[in-house]
């Protein structure tokens, strides 16, 4: 470690930090002042005295006047959304990859090039028939709606697919003379060696199913479903309505909380996996 | 402990045969290693033994049960492989006693022998470590204790001693006899290392392009190699051939006009003439004038290059003791009668006596 201090160095980094940082601590300032400081257009750069009364008031009746419903509620909806997301994402493409790698079945390339393929269609373009089967299958407004649809993953599969063929085949050998069968091997010899790539991806895919806005919007309409992303957009009242800004922002920093949890959380068994590099 | 019988065992992938029709009855407790150049087949060989690779035709009885069918965790066999194939997240102990767990052990039972397998291979100590946190050698050990708590009836060694250091291996190879010794389990072990297979192997199958070319113990196969192949890759250095012609009983005439006693044998047939490097000597009425171009001083050997003649075949003679010979002389050599090694010069097989 070098003792002396790499002035300009730190000095960009922390320029840098700022950039990223200010809006958000402009959010977090706005959180505790009232409806009126905001309204009147000079917003002081630091805290006010309102920030229990605003996080309150949002958590309960939620945000603004428009807001569809409370924060907690909607909280509560992203989380399960993506949650369910996430797991499900894992689930459904750690088990197709293992199949596409372990399994000399017929056909095999043909379906790793089916799930391949999918990556090439953005979810935009396949947003209609994807609504039409969900609601005929009368999956709108529930949390099966809101998550089924967006589970299966290629991505995911891929990712899965390219770590277990670096995992040797001679272990797989091995493993089948100790007569472990294909779940036995699965659940304790895949797993255990995916942990690193199941913390990162549940990571990626969490905060991927927390920020969904255009699928959430179009499946529900009931606000008992609503998800925060889309509360907090619709929060904001268009033309010349009258916005507080104070629970709005309440809410809106609400919202960062639980995706910047995950990352916290997960990021140290992310590291762990990362320094413990097995081979 | 069972005996192993292959017969006529042959594998293709698709319309290549890879290998030709293989057999061989391996004794209860014997020590087999499989040797050959890579390619060859050993260990695909090796492989349908453990029940890894489908057998394509053919035969493998283990302790007198076919085994064709039968899948590998029931064949009752152990395999230690090449790059040791330890499970990575698990420590020493559980790597051991995975295969217990899974055949449903008692929990004292498998204890018991993972600690007598650590105890036989000085593995005590270690039982807690992951295997990364091993050396190449501790880890040879893991993967051999392995396949020794399992008990089973056939250990099957796919060049486990590759990936060490040159030291290691003569150290571990030591290790490996001695504990087949003591466990007298039936052992099939493949390397491509001839030095190996002599030391360890209570017989030898060598093979060449998925055929096994000669099989016998170590011995007769350096005395009396049935192939061109087996004597060229028995033996260190490699045996030297010359092309010759047999002329009446009992000698030959090498190319470049030198005239050797040797075996009998039918005259006026072309001949491929195996010489023993070791077994070439000075001798000062000797019919092998050979121009030496290199001479390598050993210390306990001398090893002189050299072509006979001076412009015919290239010979290669390794003499005991220091010579006083130099680069640019001519060295007589002889060699007896009884090692010189006839081979059909079309065939590559050894002239049967007439």
């Amino acid at each position: 470690m070098r003792r002396s201090v790499d002035w300009p160095t730190h000095a960009i980094l922390l320029l840098g930090v700022a950039l990223f940082a200010f809006p958000i601590y402009i959010a977090l300032v706005a959180s505790t002042f009232d409806t009126g400081t905001i309204g009147r257009g000079d917003l002081p750069l630091w805290p006010g005295t309102h920030l229990i009364e605003n996080y309150v008031a949002a958590w309960f009746s939620g945000g603004g006047r428009a807001s569809p419903g409370a924060v907690s509620t909607m909280l509560l909806n992203s989380f399960v959304m993506a949650a369910v997301i996430a797991i499900g994402k894992i689930a459904i493409s750690i088990l197709s990859a293992y199949a596409v790698v372990f399994f000399a079945f017929p056909l095999r390339m043909v379906f790793f090039w089916m799930i391949f393929v999918t990556l090439m269609l953005p979810v935009e373009v396949r947003i209609i028939p994807t609504y039409e089967v969900a609601s005929s299958l009368g999956l709108v407004n529930s949390y099966a709606g809101l998550t089924i649809p967006l589970i299966a993953s290629a991505t995911a599969t891929l990712l899965f697919r390219q770590f277990f063929l670096t995992i040797p085949d001679e272990l797989v050998e091995a493993a089948k003379i100790d007569g472990a069968g294909p779940l036995r091997f699965f659940f304790d010899t895949v797993l255990p060696l995916s942990r690193t790539n199941l913390a990162a991806l549940f990571v990626i895919l969490f905060i991927y199913g927390w920020n969904q806005y255009l699928w959430p919007l179009l499946v529900t309409t009931d606000s008992a479903y609503e998800t925060m992303v889309v509360g907090v957009s619709k929060m904001i009242g268009t033309g010349d309505a009258y916005n507080d800004w104070n629970t709005i922002m309440a809410a809106a920093v609400l919202t960062m909380l639980p995706p910047v949890a995950v990352v916290v959380l997960m990021q140290r068994w992310f590291v762990k996996g990362l320094v413990e590099s097995e081979k | 402990m069972a005996a192993v019988v292959l017969r006529e065992l042959r594998k293709s992938y698709g319309d290549v045969e890879v290998i030709h029709g293989v057999s061989c009855a391996i004794a209860d407790g014997e020590l087999i290693v499989v040797v050959g150049p890579s390619g060859c087949g050993k260990s695909t060989l090796l492989r349908m033994v453990a029940g890894l690779e489908d057998i394509t035709s053919g035969e493998i009885a283990i302790g007198g049960r076919v085994v064709n069918r039968v899948e590998p965790k029931d064949r009752d066999i152990a395999m230690v492989f090449q790059n040791y194939a330890l499970y990575p997240h698990m420590s020493v102990f559980d790597n051991m006693a995975y295969g217990l767990k899974i055949r449903g052990l008692a929990k004292a039972a498998i204890a018991e022998r993972v600690n007598r397998a650590a105890a036989i291979l000085q593995l005590e100590k270690l039982l807690d470590r992951k295997p990364r946190q091993l050396s190449g050698g501790q880890r040879q050990r893991v993967a051999m204790g392995r396949a020794i708590v399992r008990d089973p009836q056939v250990f099957l060694f796919d060049e486990p001693l590759s990936n060490l250091d040159a030291k290691l291996r003569v150290q571990m190879r030591v290790e490996i006899k001695k504990l087949q010794q003591t466990l007298g389990t039936t052992s099939i072990y493949v390397t491509h290392d001839q030095v190996e297979a002599m030391t360890l192997a209570d017989r030898l199958i060598v093979m060449n392009g998925g055929v096994a070319e000669q099989i016998g113990p170590p011995i007769a196969l350096y005395e009396r190699p049935e192939t061109v192949f087996v004597g060229g890759f028995i033996g260190s250095p490699a045996m030297n051939f010359v092309p010759g012609r047999t002329a009446e009983t009992g000698a030959v005439v090498l190319e470049g006009g030198a005239l050797l006693r040797g075996p009998a044998a039918p005259p006026g047939r072309a001949v491929t003439v195996g010489l023993r490097p070791e077994h070439l000597a000075i001798d000062g009425a000797s019919p092998i004038a050979l121009a030496v171009d290199l001479v390598e001083m050993l210390g306990a050997d001398t090893i002189i290059h050299g072509h006979i003649g001076g412009r015919g075949p290239g010979l290669l003679a390794r003499l005991p003791g220091t010579v006083a010979v130099k680069a640019g002389e001519t060295v007589p050599l002889t060699i007896a009668p009884e090692h010189v090694h006839l081979f059909d010069a079309a065939t590559g097989k050894r002239l049967p006596p007439p």
